[in-house]
């Protein structure tokens, strides 16, 4: 029978969730890469690409979502818009991807409807991009040094502990999980809805390994604390335990980092949704992963069972005469 | 033991009040402000540094002015727009943006900056490159010297006659700086190009324009064995001593290696710019999210924060109350901290803020929880208290070092490499990580310790309602 709290037992249906919930994301980076222009796993934003700077002086107010509203209409999803000089004075600038002449044109004209252009103080021109490649690269680069370091830091604050190696590296292994289903899902959206990643989402994507980390080694902990004052206790009897008395700790937190989010969400400016929701994924993500796939794994490693379906020699025998 | 307590309390109320003082938007006096005496003179208002992203700054447009309206070629632009990037990098500006704009355009974006005269300066700075006589003591490269040509155009060759302050030569002079001779300006290069001696060390060759041709042979041999500096915006960039009478043309040797005799080619060819720029407008320009997004953003946090409180209440009755405070208290000093250092706040800053602020609540949820079990336990209140901080340490400890184990090396490769936002979402977190282990370790318990030691009995007759347990 399927019983919640054998969490460890059941592994095997968590590792299913998670692959059916990674899988999908992999396939739209995979498809991203090939169908986009820009052959990346996600639609890239102005930040990352050559585009256009408009710069429109109206000769009446106009609000920022005005302007959204008119370049949505031609299908630029993600402007960014700002408003130059005083406010008084009407001039906006907005960046965007690479445009075509005719279509700069046509958005010009469409603007003009809105409110009256100053002709004069309008121009559009082509722009480099402002997220340099070489920072972005240099951004992995520091993930990947950062994620060896905590491996080595897990390993030893578990050097007492048998194995202490293992639990390093499915801490890692819970930590790539988190960031495959934030950029996975972020990739889905990318495909579905034209989500364009833009400077924030390597944030988002910081923060993301922040969240996981923390809840992991928070769960690590209570069972490296259990495995010196439960001596003789099975492991996986341990690592449940463990699990449990953490369970109150990881949901409550993650409540509390869901309220503020989705107030953020809800509430927050339209152009940190996104962030925002990409933030929600992987907060989730963490603490789901630190019950569900760092803790399991550690124990598939050590039963040498990866999906807990092994028969187990038999723990009481009966004595003979 | 009380009187320890005590004495706890106190510091947590003086770092609150201080705190509060700090962030609340309140007017502060001048003697306040000049406190801050490790900021520069300029920005000590004792207010939060906001990124461009928050808060916008000077948006400058440069141009490139060759002569004639030449084009200048795609390397040209690149590197004069990686020059200056270096340089605005140098001002300390946090965040800024400098991107080519078609093809002889540099777009240059400096957040939080307000004086507009500091930052064309500091752009429209070109590169004066001069030729200058430094007798037979050859100068060190780098050293800052006066010259005749900087204070007020004067030059050996072609002779020019004092025309703007000589009063400024006159101070320098009972200042006791000593002011060298310019003989020649970069004027006089037609160009210069590295290259190889015969025994293959790095040079850089050069030719004289045709009409200066003459004053250099005749200096030259004025001044032969003579050092003769080349010095650009009046800082010694090398000096070499000259060796020949030269007229036409000539090399530079010494310890030159492959990228020092480029990068001096590349300064004698071109000043410290390969394309004279010139500003083509500045003005001041908002933030790039949109002040309507920033004000609904800032407020959704405050509903967030509200919410956070409540449920943590709502969860953990009185102690819960006592983690309001502690956060409170969290946030105040984080962003004095902010003000006081300061940090410069940009967006992905206020993520890694927003991230230590759950680290902050995950360390009172995790003493919390404790604390309910080892009442369930049996333990009474005050040994409670103890236990629950004493055993939930090792867990907020090790979460909280790889955390900040994370942000050392987000740093050190954000400001390696000029990934501005991976270095502001480090500074944020890594400082709200340690005042976030403060907060829960000192203050949060300071506060339960005072609360269960006075009101124990008061707490466990209505121990229901008051502890959820």
């Amino acid at each position: 029978m399927f019983d919640l709290f054998r969490i460890v037992e059941n592994r095997r249906y968590y590792f299913i969730l998670s692959l059916l919930v990674i899988l999908p994301g992999v396939l739209a980076m995979i498809y991203n890469v090939i169908t986009l222009p820009t052959h990346t796993p996600w639609r890239l934003s102005v930040d990352f690409l050559p585009g256009n700077r408009f710069e429109v002086k109206f000769t009446q107010p106009i609000s920022e979502d005005q302007i959204r509203g008119v370049f949505q209409s031609f299908g630029i999803t993600n402007p960014a818009i700002t408003r130059l000089g005083d406010p008084a004075e009407n001039i906006w600038q907005v960046r965007t991807v690479f445009i075509e002449g005719d279509r700069a044109q046509e958005i010009r004209n469409a603007l003009a409807k809105v409110a009256p252009l100053d002709e004069n103080s309008t121009q559009i021109q082509s722009v480099s991009p402002t997220v340099a490649s070489q920072v972005t690269q240099a951004a992995i680069v520091a993930v990947i040094v950062a994620t060896v370091a905590i491996l080595l830091f897990i390993w030893w604050s578990f050097r007492k502990a048998d194995h202490a190696f293992r639990y390093s590296v499915c801490a890692i292994a819970a930590l790539i999980h988190d960031i495959l289903i934030a950029a996975g899902i972020t990739a889905i959206f990318s495909a579905l809805f034209n989500w364009e990643i833009d400077a924030l989402f390597l944030t988002a994507m910081l923060t993301v390994l922040g969240f996981s980390i923390q809840d992991t080694i928070v769960v690590y902990d209570r069972i490296r604390e259990n495995l010196t004052r439960r001596r003789g206790e099975p492991f996986e009897t341990i690592v449940t335990r463990s699990l449990l008395e953490t369970l109150n700790r990881s949901l409550t937190t993650s409540l509390i980092n869901i309220i503020v989010l989705t107030a953020l969400l809800l509430f927050g400016g339209a152009s940190i949704k996104q962030f925002v929701a990409v933030l929600l994924i992987g907060m989730i993500s963490g603490t789901y992963s630190s019950i569900f796939v760092a803790v399991p794994l550690v124990v598939a490693w050590f039963e040498r069972d990866l999906w807990g379906t092994k028969q187990r020699a038999p723990q009481v025998a009966i004595a003979g005469k | 033991m009380r009187q320890n307590t005590f004495i706890r309390l106190l510091i947590i109320l003086a770092l609150l009040a201080i705190s509060a003082y700090i962030v609340l938007p309140m007017p502060k006096p001048d003697f306040v402000k000049n406190l801050v005496f490790w900021q520069e003179a300029r920005g000590r208002d004792l207010q939060i540094k906001q990124g461009l992203d928050l808060k916008g700054g000077l948006q400058v447009l440069l141009a490139s002015d060759l002569p004639g309206g030449a084009q200048p070629t795609p390397e040209q632009m690149e590197s004069a727009r990686r020059i200056i990037e270096d340089r605005v990098n140098g001002l300390g500006v946090a965040e800024p943006i400098i991107q080519q704009q078609g093809e002889d355009r540099i777009l240059v974006e400096l957040p939080g900056v307000t004086d507009r005269n500091l930052a064309i300066d500091l752009i429209k700075q070109t590169g004066q490159l001069e030729f200058v006589d430094a007798g037979f003591t050859p100068l060190l490269d780098g050293t800052p010297i006066s010259t005749t040509y900087s204070l007020y155009g004067g030059l050996l060759f072609p002779e020019t006659l004092p025309t703007g302050k000589p009063i400024s030569e006159t101070l320098n002079a009972q200042a006791g700086t000593r002011v060298y001779n310019t003989a020649f300006t970069g004027e006089i290069l037609q160009s210069a190009t590295p290259g190889l001696d015969n025994l293959g060390r790095h040079i850089v060759n050069f030719t004289i324009k045709p009409q200066f041709q003459e004053n250099f042979r005749r200096y030259t041999s004025e001044k032969l064995n003579q050092a003769m500096c080349i010095v650009l915006d009046q800082r010694v960039i090398s000096c070499p001593t000259i060796r020949a009478v030269l007229s036409a043309d000539g090399t530079i040797s010494g310890s030159f290696t492959r990228d020092s005799a480029n990068n001096l080619a590349l300064v004698l060819s071109y000043g410290s710019l390969p394309v004279p720029l010139t500003i083509e407008t500045t003005r001041d320009i908002g933030a790039t999210l949109g002040a309507d997004s920033i004000r609904r953003s800032l407020a959704a946090g405050a509903i967030a924060l509200i919410a956070m409180i409540a449920f943590m209440i709502v969860r953990y009755r009185l102690p819960g109350v006592l983690s309001a405070v502690a956060l409170v208290f969290f946030m105040l000093v984080s962003l004095a901290l902010f003000v006081l250092i300061p940090v410069t706040l940009t967006l992905p800053g206020i993520a890694g803020f927003l991230l230590s602020v759950a680290a902050a609540v995950d360390a009172n949820v995790l003493i919390f929880e404790r604390f309910r079990e080892e009442l369930r336990g049996g333990r009474t209140m005050r040994a409670a208290v103890e236990a629950a901080f004493q055993r939930a340490w090792p867990s907020i400890r090790d979460a909280n070092i790889s955390t900040l184990i994370t942000c050392a090396i987000l740093f050190v490769f954000g400001n390696t490499f000029g990934a501005s936002a991976v270095r502001g979402f480090a500074i944020t977190l890594s400082l709200g990580i340690l005042v976030s282990l403060f907060s829960a370790m000192f203050v949060t318990r300071t506060l339960m310790r005072l609360t269960f030691s006075e009101q124990a009995e008061t707490i466990e007759a209505r121990r229901a309602v008051l502890l959820g347990v």
